[in-house]
């Protein structure tokens, strides 16, 4: 006894000080921020604190309950919603549809494919709204004039209040869906041949095969792959904002996080944007933890 | 790009004279001016000869685009990244004055030669004077006056312009029975626009929001303003619609599908722009129409940019003296035929160029009746809230009075934090 416990107190100190430089990053970079987040989101912090500091009041919750009475919060809420909920899928099922197009044998020029799917996803936001601000142009642009030949009327794509929120979830797909064909294409190649080889010789179909061997194999990846959809979409900002910076006609592409970005750098509300902020992540918190629910449903 | 190469040409001159005036004995000083969309675009063209004029100094030019213009500027000097001046929305002004951010100008401007407050507008010179004083010189100015369709009022009856709210009333009557079309509408007034109901309140004179921070929207005289903003829709003299569900104002404008609307100096060089040459003896524009009883013109309000100089600029001489030089009668009237914005300096409107334009007489005139908007940082909200009410009050969902209870309501909210300020 008496010789073991300074030789544990040594490991201790040394696993001590293998810790320190990662909790001390994580410390200074992470957790002072979120909890120095979490104080501004209880004061009044606004345009007047930034005269003089004396002018913050703690406010305690009146900056979340605010949210509840904000219109336009609302309304961000509902895009965000919007955005997610029809883009997210689109995404995952077009990523699924590229993926299995290049994982099949038949398929020629792979690597090609490839390239020119993940291709949007390491374009700059910026260089590609310049492009896609000329396909949706109303008079000009490429989607009007292919619209015109086949004697349809054009779309003021992003003018027009319904037409804005479907015209950047399109961006959107176009712009992620090679990151998720990736991470599919990759979990396509781990699932067996010889499962395939098997349910041939019991003589099922393609769709058969796709069914019973292919989707029980990608189940993991489709959970990774819907985790970090979701988490992204819900904190959807660059896509809108550079297409639509001031929100779009009538709000309508305004999403949580520029809302954020408009009440906290235009408006300097800071403690009102760091409540929104807040409010956020229990979203996305509650949406992870929903999905792991649903998991151990099917699990079951 | 010219403004790159521009820019370019500068940091290099600027270098060179950094190298060659180790040896030399006059310094240069180097001057950063913040300018914000076409404007700062168009400005690098005039500082050359402000350069020839003050070998010692050197201007560099950063251009800024209006949609980002206020957080940079607001995060800048957060980070103690401020340019020495810049160009600043006059509505902006009140804000960053709020957070310490800019120098007092007035004992500059005492001492200055060449700006003669006499000479700048009255409405235009009051936006950056906060308390009695200076925080910026205005260098042009933006107002609202009637454009209109002179050839359908013409035919309706009036071969001039309203001049009082009720021949207003009388002239879209007149219009409406002329026309016969059922996508015909007199006014054209775009719900997501704060402008219209404020200048006809201004007119009034309501009094919107008081000295000790409160809002005065449930005065008497901002409901009789707003009632008759509202009638305006209510008669279907104007159609509910926002601004963005028009699709081509200037195509709309020159197809009579509406005879007035109220904008402001943009739109003069866009309709010569936009509409078919044979259009163009068929509009003008004209003052704002005064409430009856009180003199013709009416009220407008008075906009634009204001030049500034920040407080921990370590250049703040050089830089007033590019804001005399921006502001002098000759670079207003370049600077006009340069972006086509408006000078804020009377005497610059005796050149000929501005004298004898037909379609900015009417902002001449309106020039001298101008007022100075709540110089208060909550303004831009305020004035959301006001056509957001005014929408859905156009809409029917409730009066001219629940409006401006609402308004109330909602503008003092924004309010209390400076109420709590001021009561400090």
């Amino acid at each position: 006894m008496k010789v073991r416990r300074p030789a544990f107190g040594a490991e201790a100190r040394a696993g001590l000080v293998f810790l320190v430089p990662a909790m001390t990053l994580i410390s200074v970079f992470f957790a002072l921020p979120v909890i120095a987040g979490f104080v501004l989101s209880l004061t009044d912090f606004d345009i007047y604190s930034l005269g003089s500091v004396a002018n913050t009041r703690f406010v305690g919750t009146a900056n979340y309950s605010g949210l509840v009475d904000n219109a336009v919060f609302w309304a961000s809420l509902r895009n965000t919603l919007y955005f997610s909920l029809v883009g997210g899928p689109l995404t995952i099922v077009l990523a699924l549809g590229a993926a299995l197009l290049l994982n099949a044998k038949l398929a020629r020029f792979k690597p090609l494919f490839r390239t020119i799917y993940f291709a949007p996803v390491v374009t700059s936001i910026v260089a590609v709204a310049v492009v896609w601000r000329f396909l949706y142009h109303p008079r000009v642009g490429l989607l009007n004039r292919m619209l015109d030949l086949v004697g349809i009327e054009g779309i003021d794509w992003l003018g027009d209040p319904h037409w804005a929120m479907p015209s950047i979830i399109l961006l959107s797909i176009w712009k992620n869906f090679g990151y998720s064909a990736i991470i599919f294409l990759a979990g396509l190649q781990n699932a067996p041949e010889e499962l395939y080889e098997a349910a041939q010789i019991d003589g099922a179909g393609p769709l058969r095969q796709f069914w019973n061997i292919t989707l029980p194999e990608l189940a993991p990846t489709f959970a990774f792959v819907t985790l970090i959809t979701a988490i992204g979409y819900f904190q959807i900002f660059a896509e809108p904002y550079v297409m639509t910076p001031d929100g779009g006609p009538l709000n309508s592409t305004l999403t949580i996080v520029m809302l954020m970005y408009r009440e906290g750098f235009r408006w300097w509300n800071m403690g009102f944007a760091a409540a929104i902020a807040f409010v956020l992540f229990a979203l996305v918190f509650g949406a992870t933890m929903l999905r792991g629910f649903f998991r151990k449903g099917v699990a079951r | 790009m010219k403004t790159h190469f521009a820019i370019a040409l500068l940091v290099c001159a600027a270098l060179v004279a950094a190298c060659t005036g180790s040896h030399a004995r006059t310094e240069i000083r180097v001057v950063e001016f913040w300018g914000m969309g076409r404007e700062g675009e168009v400005v690098a063209e005039l500082v050359p000869e402000f350069e020839r004029r003050n070998p010692g100094i050197r201007v560099a030019v950063q251009q800024i685009p209006w949609t980002a213009a206020h957080e940079k500027l607001l995060t800048a000097h957060v980070g103690g990244s401020l340019p020495d001046v810049a160009q600043m929305g006059n509505t902006w002004v009140p804000e960053f004055h709020v957070v310490g951010a800019l120098q007092d100008l007035t004992p500059l401007e005492a001492a200055s030669a060449s700006t003669n407050r006499e000479d700048f507008f009255d409405g235009i010179w009051e936006t950056s004077t906060i308390d009695g004083r200076l925080y910026g010189v205005p260098w042009y100015v933006d107002t609202r006056v009637l454009f209109y369709r002179s050839d359908l009022l013409r035919d309706a009856g009036f071969d001039a312009p309203p001049r009082s709210w009720s021949e207003w009333v009388r002239v879209c009557a007149a219009l409406k029975a002329k026309s016969g079309r059922d996508d015909f509408h007199p006014m054209l007034l775009p719900t997501n626009e704060w402008p219209q109901p404020v200048v006809l309140a201004v007119n009034l004179g309501a009094p919107l929001i008081a000295a000790d921070a409160t809002a005065q929207f449930s005065e008497p005289k901002f409901i009789q303003a707003f009632t008759f903003y509202l009638d305006f829709f209510r008669r279907r003299d104007a159609p509910v619609v926002a601004g963005s569900q028009i699709a081509n104002l200037y195509q709309q404008f020159g197809e009579g599908e509406f005879a007035m609307l109220i904008t402001g100096p943009w739109n003069v060089g866009e309709m010569r722009r936009r509409l078919p040459a044979e259009m163009q003896s068929r509009w003008t524009t004209a003052p704002i129409p005064a409430p009856d009883g009180t003199p013709w013109p009416g009220l407008s309000i008075a906009g634009g940019s204001s030049l500034v100089v920040f407080e921990r600029s370590e250049q703040k001489e050089a830089a007033w003296k590019f804001i005399e030089f921006l502001t002098e009668p000759e670079q207003q009237v370049r600077f006009y035929k340069l972006s086509g914005n408006l000078p804020a300096r009377r005497s610059a409107w005796d050149d000929p160029t501005l004298r004898q334009d037909r379609e900015l007489a009417a902002f001449r005139i309106q020039l001298d009746h101008t007022v100075a908007l709540p110089r208060i940082p909550e303004w831009e909200r305020i004035a959301t809230a006001i056509f957001e009410q005014g929408e859905l009050a156009a809409r029917g969902q409730f009066d001219a009075v629940e409006g401006a209870r609402r308004l109330d309501v909602r503008v003092d909210e924004m309010l209390a934090k400076r109420r709590w300020v001021l009561a400090r």
